[in-house]
């Protein structure tokens, strides 16, 4: 206990660390982040089997709809927030994020490129010989 | 805030911008803890990116063999996903019980979270060893490689994880809440809620938008 109450003068909070220290509002914290994570999940699965939508629209509803369910799961269960006091916390992420991004657009978008400009492999195989 | 009171504290505030920094020395230990966790975790995520980015370029590479449609589960997968989302809750639950000290519900949140874990893993391996029954394992074609290897390299993880999360609970049970314990348990929550993440990019990437193609 006096670990947190010392940790209350400081103005920095780990990662996982929330803010509010009541038993009730943490444990309502975490079951509106699960709500809303079953929520998305369940759109998810049954938009990925419906016909009810014009089809090229599903795998981009996929996608946003995995990206907004990891946003909850970072707010809601990992308290990664904006706050002053998780500043450190949201630009590891934040770089993370980058190099994630660099690392999986770079890797599609040169690999369909080479895709598309390379001939198809049975007509690579007599120019070998 | 009135004059009096900034001025009283001028010194910590030169140039009167309202905001008191205090110099409390270097952060206390369980901040320099988790976050250095943290940092390992992203790159963790960093690490499955690039599984994710060969899974994406090998994802029509099937070499004959078969494609995401014929061979996901979808009810299977909803079983996975629904087990791994309650197991991150049960491991909140945990994580407050033992910020309060509460033996009680330490100990039920740390066993609930452990048998969602495990059903979790015995559904994967259970799919995983049906593909190879089938002949359709990982060296079938470049498309199952990718496949096995990046769902495969969540399912380590999450193996790991329920290890450490039995260390805990022997921790908890042989020390108690100690400082150092305590620190253990938040790192043990954020690696548990990291993998629910990634687990989001799998079920989403591989097996939803698999299944369409």
């Amino acid at each position: 206990m006096s670990d947190q109450a010392h940790m209350r003068t400081e103005h920095d909070l780990a990662p996982g660390e929330e803010e509010q220290h009541s038993v009730g509002t943490r444990i309502l914290g975490y079951v509106v982040g699960l709500v809303l994570a079953l929520l998305l999940t369940a759109t998810s699965f049954f938009i990925a089997g419906t016909d009810l939508v014009w089809q090229p629209s599903i795998p981009v509803a996929l996608i946003v709809l995995a990206i907004a369910q990891m946003g909850v799961h970072l707010v809601f269960f990992l308290h990664i927030t904006t706050g002053p006091d998780n500043t450190n916390n949201v630009l590891a992420l934040a770089f993370g994020l980058l190099v994630v991004f660099l690392v999986v657009g770079g890797t599609v978008w040169i690999m369909a490129h080479l895709n598309a400009n390379m001939p198809a492999m049975d007509q690579i195989m007599p120019m070998r010989r | 805030m009135s004059m009096t009171a900034t001025a009283g504290r001028a010194h910590a505030d030169p140039h009167h911008i309202g905001l008191v920094i205090e110099h409390p020395g270097p952060a206390p230990k369980r901040i320099v803890t988790a976050y250095g966790f943290w940092v390992f975790l992203l790159s963790d995520i960093v690490m499955f990116s690039c599984f994710f980015a060969a899974y994406a370029v090998l994802a029509d590479q099937t070499a004959g063999g078969p494609k995401g449609s014929e061979i996901f589960e979808q009810r299977n997968v909803a079983i996975e996903t629904v087990c791994l989302l309650l197991s991150s809750f049960t491991c909140g639950m945990a994580s407050i019980a033992a910020d309060v000290r509460n033996r009680l519900w330490f100990y039920l949140g740390m066993a609930v979270t452990c048998l969602l874990g495990l059903i979790f893993l015995v559904i994967e391996f259970r799919e995983f060893a049906d593909l190879v029954a089938r002949g359709y394992g990982p060296s079938r074609s470049a498309f199952l490689t990718a496949f096995f290897s990046l769902v495969g390299c969540h399912g380590l993880h999450v193996s790991a994880g329920i290890l450490w999360l039995l260390t805990m609970m022997a921790q908890v049970f042989a020390k108690g809440f100690r400082a150092d314990v305590l620190r253990r348990m938040m790192c043990f929550a954020l690696f548990w809620h990291a993998l629910d993440i990634v687990w989001v990019g799998v079920f989403s990437v591989v097996y939803l938008l698999g299944s369409g193609v």
